[in-house]
């Protein structure tokens, strides 16, 4: 082929072999054998664990079965869920503020700033969370009076009763992940090119303005896929709150199987759990990271729904079809039949976007 | 500093007065700006040239505040933009007000700067309605006319990125002339564009010098410079060295420092 393409363009002597319509010649194309044992080689070993989970009755699935949607595991849900997004809602809300304060020009609120991410990130979680729970034995009573003095005469309460021990849950993990979303905020904020800085102040946008409606915008592109990590880190991390005794997920189980003695399966049913929270969380995750790529690319990839509607459309148009087309330009006839003229209307938008975005 | 003419100030134009006068600037000890003095005519428009780190950028930059400077001051029309004069004091302004005084002065970047995560109307329109200077009605439409002034009313939907580079520039031009600005700053725009991509932006800069809105361009175009300012300034590290108008400027430089710049950016 290539002493073809080296050759000019008019007619050789050789003869017709040379010549052919490099349009019409067929393409074969790379065997990958490398890759193809790896896949088969991986796809023996899913199966075969796949069959273990089936077979293996040790996972006792009756009981994972009979668990799994029990009043104590629902309720555990609800505490890993509202502990998650209370504390990450604290987190975020605080993490900004110090975010903001570290890119301050102020010497105060920068060190202030500095200061508590050092501070909250050298504590860890666990400890924090046990002592704000034991508040009261440092400070015994709260409230409001002269300064420098425990003479609390506006208002006084004593701490056990002002920490409640989701109080102290709440206090802990919000605190701990405040100091962690600084830094991906500030990593965020900082990434954006001081172009945008100065030209939003040379329009003579203000600072408000400049940072919710122009620089931030672009800093979510790199702040989202941080945040979600540290909000499933939450999901999971809000398991540490056993150790006060709040009934969250994990607790919840270990309650049952050190009564039962059904450790796998009830452990399994958390696992389970913590996957479906998880997969909701990077769903969500892709979608916002989505519409924060606004503008960054010449057009956005299709979402997997756009692409499985694209797929599902060329497979209902080949069904009708002539075997050589794999994808007719113009959809053919659809199957009679009620479903199939329903769907007729898919075939022609999907192909569009499809071409749309190569 | 030798002026060698002054310009004639052609125009009806009676704001966009620009005066820098004794204006020093130093970056970590070195001093990129020695004294520069300067009247811009309303209307006028001017072409400054000058090899790379003549400071040029930097003067520009110290027109609309971007950076404040050591000594000497720069007004338009009379008023400082980053401080007050209250008796022989200078008071140093809030941001909000030097950033209102700041939207006199519009500046098309050298590397545009747009908002990518805006549409090209989007950008437009973002300052006047964050400033209030306009409803959002108001602003999209003023925003629609002046990209069709720019040639790009069919591409107000479009994000940056799906933009050639002459585009963009363009689009950068609508958005500086959304707040009606006195006095119009380009630093080098078409410094980044590629060579076919530069006539569609002095196009627009050349209509824009007809409509008597004070232009300071800073650009290595020296043909359209000689065709389009009312005069020349050449600055070479940190000083004017010559100013006049075009022709004499570009054609009988009297400095040696004008000829070899020259000689070597004709070369």
């Amino acid at each position: 082929m290539s002493t073809t393409l080296a050759r000019p363009a008019t007619p050789s002597a050789t003869g017709a072999p040379d010549r052919v319509d490099l349009g019409s010649a067929r393409v074969v194309h790379t065997r990958h054998w490398f890759r193809w044992t790896i896949s088969a080689i991986l796809i023996f070993a899913i199966a075969q664990f796949a069959w273990s989970l089936v077979t293996n009755a040790n996972y006792e699935w009756d009981v994972f079965a009979q668990y799994f949607f029990s009043e104590p595991v629902l309720i555990g849900i609800g505490y890993t869920l509202s502990l998650t997004a209370i504390s990450a809602v604290i987190g975020f809300v605080l993490g900004t503020i110090l975010a903001l304060g570290r890119l301050s020009s102020s010497v105060l609120l920068n060190s202030i700033s500095w200061a508590y991410i050092w501070f909250f990130r050298s504590v860890p979680l666990v400890v924090q969370i046990i002592v704000w729970y034991n508040l009261g034995y440092l400070y015994p009573t709260l409230g409001l009076g002269t300064p420098f003095t425990t003479d609390f005469w506006i208002v006084e309460f004593p701490t056990v009763q002002l920490i409640s021990a989701f109080a102290a849950a709440l206090l802990g993990l919000g605190l701990h992940q405040a100091a962690y979303s600084a830094e991906i905020i500030r990593g965020g904020l900082i990434s954006v090119d001081q172009g945008q800085h100065e030209a939003a102040a040379a329009l003579g946008i203000p600072p408000r303005k400049r940072l919710f409606r122009i620089i931030l915008p672009q800093a979510m592109r790199s702040i989202v896929p941080n945040a979600t990590n540290e909000v499933i880190g939450l999901v999971k991390g809000a398991s540490v709150v056993f150790v006060i005794a709040i009934p969250e997920l994990f607790y919840a189980v270990q309650v049952i199987y050190n009564r039962n003695s059904r450790v796998i399966p009830l452990l399994l049913v958390a696992v389970v759990w913590y996957t479906v929270i998880t997969t909701l969380l990077s769903i969500a995750q892709y979608y916002i990271e989505r519409y924060y790529a606004r503008g960054s690319a010449r057009t956005l990839p299709p979402t997997p729904l756009q692409r499985f509607r694209t797929w599902t459309a060329v497979q209902w148009s080949r069904l009708g079809d002539e075997p050589r087309a794999p994808v007719p330009p113009v959809p053919p006839a659809p199957p009679a039949g009620t479903l199939g003229a329903a769907i007729a209307v898919t075939p022609d938008a999907g192909i569009d976007a499809n071409e749309e975005t190569r | 500093m030798s002026a060698t003419t002054t310009a004639p100030t052609p125009t009806i134009t009676t704001t966009g007065l620009v005066e820098i006068h004794d204006v020093h600037k130093s970056y970590s000890g070195i001093e990129v700006l020695r004294g520069i003095d300067l009247t811009i005519a309303p209307g006028e428009v001017v072409a400054i040239l000058g090899p790379s780190g003549s400071g040029k950028s930097t003067l520009l930059r110290t027109i609309n505040h971007l950076e404040s400077v050591d000594r000497g001051s720069v007004t338009v029309d009379g008023q400082l933009i980053g401080y007050e004069r209250r008796g022989d004091k200078l008071y140093e302004l809030r941001e909000r007000e030097i950033l209102r005084r700041r939207t006199q002065i519009g500046i098309v970047f050298q590397n545009f700067n747009l908002f990518p995560h805006l549409t090209a109307l989007e950008n437009v329109t973002e300052a006047p309605i964050d400033l209030g200077l306009a409803s959002k009605a108001d602003a999209k439409a003023q925003a629609l006319a002046l990209l069709t002034r720019v040639g790009l009313a069919d591409k107000a939907a479009h994000y940056p990125r799906q933009l050639s580079g002459g585009q963009q520039q363009r689009v950068a031009i609508a958005r500086a002339l959304a707040l009606n600005p006195k006095v119009l700053l380009f630093d080098e725009p078409t410094s980044a564009l590629d060579p076919e991509l530069v006539g569609e932006v002095l196009d627009v800069i050349r209509d824009l010098a007809r409509g008597g809105t004070t232009l300071i361009i800073v650009t290595h175009e020296i043909g359209f410079a000689r065709e389009v300012a009312d005069r020349v300034v050449f600055m070479d590290a940190g000083v004017v060295v010559e100013q006049g108008l075009p022709e004499a400027v570009l054609t009988n430089p009297t400095h040696a420092r004008t000829r070899d710049f020259l000689a070597k950016v004709l070369a």
